[in-house]
C-alpha cells in the first residue's frame, strides 16, 4: 500500500472513530435527521462567517460553521415548541432555508465563485498527504488533520465517559433523568455541540453529505449486535474503523472518492449486519418464526392427544391415518410433525394408535395450565 | 437574465403546486424529510442509467427515480425488521445512497468516453431554471399531472392510512400497497424537480407549503389545496422575485422559490387564525375564551 494510501487511512480511521461516538446518542436518541440538518447548513456558517472575517483560511469560519449547526438545533426546537408543525416538518423548514441563504449570498457576493460538487460536498481525504506533518522533538506524529481528527476522537471519548451515566439515564429515561435534576437540554445542547464540532472538523474530509453515513450507519449496525451500551459504542467505533480500512484501500485500488467508497462500504457492512447478525439478524428472526411453528405444531399434537387420552374415542381420535381429519391438517403436515414429535420424544407409536410420553404429556400440560 | 419569462415562471408554479399537494401527506404522516432523502439516493439512479446505456434526460429521470424509491423501500424494510429507528434509517440510506453515487459519477467520468461533461452537479444544485423551455415543461406538467390524479383517485385510502393506519388495515386495505404507492408519489415528485431546483432545495418544496398549510384548517382536503396553491404561489414569486432582483446581481431561481415557501410558511405560523402565534397571544391579552369566534 503506498504512502499516500496509509496517510488517508490513518485520517479517515480518525474521522470514522470520531464520528461513530456521539452517533451512537444521536441513533438511540432519535436524533439522526438533526445530524443531517446541522451538515447541510455548515456552508451557511462558512459564508456568513466570511462576510465578517474576509478571509478564507481563517479559523473563524469553523467557529461560525460551529455555530450555525447549534443554530440549526435551536431553530427547530424554537419551531417544534409552538406546536404548530412537527419535529421533522421543523427539521424540513430550517436547513432548506438556511441553505438557501447561503446559497444566494455566495452567488451574489462571490461571482464567478462555482459552487462545484467535488469542493462543496465531497471531502478531500486523499490530498491529506500535501497538509503540513507534525512532529515533537523529531518524531514524527502525523498531518494536521489526522491529529486534529484523533484529538477530536479522544475528546468524544472522554466526554461520554465523564457523563455516561447522565448520558445513558437521559437517552433511555428523560422523565427519570429530569427529575433527578439532570437538566436535558444541557446534555442535549452539549450533544448537539459536540456533532457540530465533529462535523465541522470532519468536513474537509468527507464532506457534509457523507458524515451523516459517518455518525448513522456505525451506530445502527451496532445496535443490531449487541445490548448494552458500552457494547455499542465500542462495536460501533470497531465498525467504523473497519469500514475506514477497507474503504480506503477500495477507493485506491478503484481510484474513486474515499469518503464516498467507506460510506459504501459502511452500508455494505450494515446490510450483511442486518441478514446474519445473531438474534437480531433478518435470517435469525425468520429461523426463530419457523422454529416456533414447529415448536406450536407439536405442542398442538400433545394437546390433542392429552384430550383424548383414556376416552372411548381415543382408538378414533390417537390414529395416525386420521389425524389429518380430527386436526385439519394436510397428511403431509401430520407426518413432518408426527416425525419430528417422534424425534423429540413427545410421543410414541403403539401399533396403529399414537400415545404421549411423559414429556410430551407435561408439554400439554404446561400449556394448559393443568 | 433580465425579465420574467413565461415557461419557467409557469413551470415552477406547476412543480411547487406538485410538490405542495403530494407533500402534505409527507407531512402529516410526520415523515417530512423522505423528500430529502429521496433526493439524495436519486444520484446513484442517475450515475446507473448512465452506465446502461441512457443518454436521454428521461431515462436519468427515470434511473434518478428507481433508486430513489429502492432506497425509501430498504427505508420500510429497515424499520420494519429490525430496532433502528425510522430517522436513522432515512439519515443512513440517504447518506450510504449519495456516498455510492458519488463513487459511481467518478468512475464514470473516468472511464467512460464522452462522460466527463456529464454535470452532476446539475441534479444537486439544480440548473438554472433560467434555461426552462417551454418543452421542458412536458414532463413537469404529465408526471406532476399524473402524481395528483393518482391522489385524487386513492384519496379516501391515503387519508385513511395517513390519519389511522391500524384502521385502514382493519378494514382490509393493503396499508403496504398504499404506502408503496404514495412513496412512489413523492419519489415521483422529487425528481421530477431534481433538475429545476436541486436535491436540498426541493426537500423544502415538499415540506414548506404543507407545514404552512397545515395552519389553516384543520380538514385535509383543505390543506391539500392551500398547500398546492402555495407551492405554486412559492414558484411563481420565487421566480419573479430572483428575476427582479438579478439586474443588480445573480440571485439563483432554486434557493429565491425555497425562500419564499419558507416565508410562506412562517407566516403561517405567525398569522393563522386560531392556530397562529399572533392570534394566540391576541387571544391571551384580551381574554377571549378559547374556540370562541371573535
Amino acid at each position: 500500500m503506498s504512502d499516500a494510501a496509509l496517510e488517508t487511512m490513518w485520517l479517515v480511521i480518525a474521522v470514522a472513530a470520531a464520528c461513530a461516538v456521539p452517533g451512537v446518542f444521536l441513533v438511540l436518541r432519535r436524533l439522526a435527521l438533526i445530524a443531517d440538518a446541522i451538515s447541510h447548513v455548515l456552508l451557511f456558517g462558512i459564508v456568513i462567517m466570511y462576510f465578517i472575517v474576509r478571509d478564507l483560511d481563517s479559523p473563524w469560519l469553523a467557529l461560525g460553521a460551529t455555530a450555525s449547526g447549534v443554530l440549526t438545533v435551536a431553530l427547530v426546537e424554537l419551531l417544534h415548541r409552538t406546536k404548530l408543525v412537527q419535529e421533522d416538518a421543523a427539521i424540513g423548514l430550517v436547513f432548506p432555508a438556511l441553505f438557501a441563504i447561503g446559497t444566494i449570498l455566495a452567488s451574489m457576493y462571490f461571482r464567478g465563485t462555482h459552487l462545484d460538487i467535488d469542493q462543496v460536498l465531497l471531502g478531500h481525504a486523499e490530498l491529506v498527504r500535501f497538509t503540513r506533518a507534525i512532529e515533537i522533538a523529531g518524531v514524527p506524529l502525523g498531518r494536521l488533520p489526522t491529529i486534529i481528527m484523533g484529538g477530536m476522537f479522544a475528546l468524544n471519548v472522554g466526554l461520554v465517559v465523564a457523563f455516561y451515566k447522565e448520558l445513558k439515564l437521559s437517552t433511555f429515561d428523560p422523565a427519570l433523568a429530569a427529575t433527578f435534576g439532570f437538566l436535558p437540554w444541557l446534555l442535549h445542547y452539549g450533544l448537539m455541540t459536540v456533532v457540530s464540532v465533529t462535523t465541522v472538523a470532519a468536513f474537509d474530509a468527507v464532506g457534509p453529505i457523507l458524515v451523516v453515513a459517518f455518525l448513522v450507519v456505525p451506530a445502527a449496525t451496532a445496535i443490531l449486535l449487541v445490548e448494552r451500551l458500552h457494547w455499542v459504542l465500542a462495536v460501533a467505533v470497531a465498525d467504523a474503523v473497519l469500514a475506514a480500512v477497507s474503504g480506503v484501500f477500495l477507493a485506491f485500488e478503484l481510484k474513486t472518492n474515499t469518503a464516498g467508497t467507506v460510506a459504501t462500504v459502511l452500508g455494505a457492512i450494515f446490510g450483511v449486519t442486518f441478514f446474519v447478525a445473531p438474534n437480531r439478524g433478518l435470517i435469525a428472526q425468520v429461523y426463530r418464526r419457523f422454529r416456533q411453528r414447529r415448536e406450536f405444531f407439536a405442542t398442538m399434537l400433545t394437546i390433542h392427544l392429552l384430550q383424548h387420552e383414556g376416552t372411548p374415542a381415543e382408538p378414533d381420535e390417537a390414529r395416525e391415518d386420521g389425524l389429518y381429519r380430527h386436526l385439519h391438517w394436510t397428511p403431509n403436515e401430520v407426518a413432518g410433525v408426527v416425525r419430528r414429535a417422534l424425534g423429540e420424544e413427545l410421543i410414541e407409536r403403539k401399533e396403529l394408535l399414537l400415545q404421549l410420553t411423559e414429556a410430551g404429556r407435561v408439554r400439554a400440560r404446561s400449556v394448559l395450565n393443568l | 437574465m433580465t425579465g420574467l419569462d413565461a415557461p419557467v415562471a409557469f413551470g415552477t408554479a406547476a412543480l411547487g403546486a406538485v410538490s405542495g399537494i403530494v407533500g402534505t401527506f409527507a407531512v402529516v404522516r410526520r415523515r417530512s424529510l423522505q423528500g430529502d432523502a429521496v433526493s439524495h439516493a436519486a444520484l446513484p439512479g442517475v450515475a446507473l442509467a448512465y452506465l446502461l446505456g441512457g443518454r436521454s434526460e428521461i431515462l436519468l429521470v427515470l434511473g434518478a427515480a428507481v433508486t430513489g424509491w429502492v432506497a425509501m423501500m430498504l427505508v420500510s424494510g429497515i424499520v420494519r425488521s429490525s430496532r433502528v429507528p425510522f430517522d436513522a434509517a432515512l439519515a443512513g440510506a440517504l447518506s450510504v445512497f449519495f456516498g455510492f453515487g458519488v463513487v459511481l459519477l467518478l468512475y464514470l467520468k473516468r472511464n467512460i468516453s464522452g462522460a466527463a461533461t456529464v454535470r452532476p452537479e446539475l441534479y444537486i444544485f439544480g440548473q438554472d431554471p433560467a434555461l426552462m423551455e417551454f418543452a421542458d415543461l412536458i414532463p413537469v406538467l404529465g408526471l406532476g399531472g399524473g402524481a395528483v390524479a393518482v391522489i385524487a383517485l386513492f384519496w379516501k385510502e391515503f387519508k385513511i392510512l395517513s390519519f389511522d393506519p391500524d384502521f385502514a388495515a382493519s378494514l382490509g386495505f393493503s396499508t403496504r400497497w398504499l404506502d408503496v404507492l404514495l412513496t412512489a408519489l413523492v419519489v415521483l415528485a422529487v425528481v421530477v424537480g431534481l433538475q429545476t431546483v436541486g436535491v436540498v432545495l426541493m426537500s423544502a418544496l415538499i415540506v414548506a407549503p404543507a407545514a404552512g398549510a397545515r395552519q389553516w384548517s384543520d380538514r385535509l382536503g383543505s390543506v391539500t389545496l392551500i398547500a398546492g396553491l402555495f407551492g405554486a404561489a412559492a414558484g411563481f414569486l420565487g421566480t419573479a422575485g430572483s428575476a427582479a432582483l438579478s439586474v443588480e446581481a445573480t440571485v439563483p431561481t432554486g434557493p429565491s422559490i425555497v425562500l419564499m415557501a419558507t416565508a410562506l410558511a412562517l407566516g403561517s405560523i405567525l398569522l393563522a387564525p386560531n392556530r397562529g402565534i399572533l392570534w394566540k397571544l391576541f387571544r391571551r391579552t384580551t381574554l377571549v375564551p378559547p374556540g370562541m369566534p371573535l
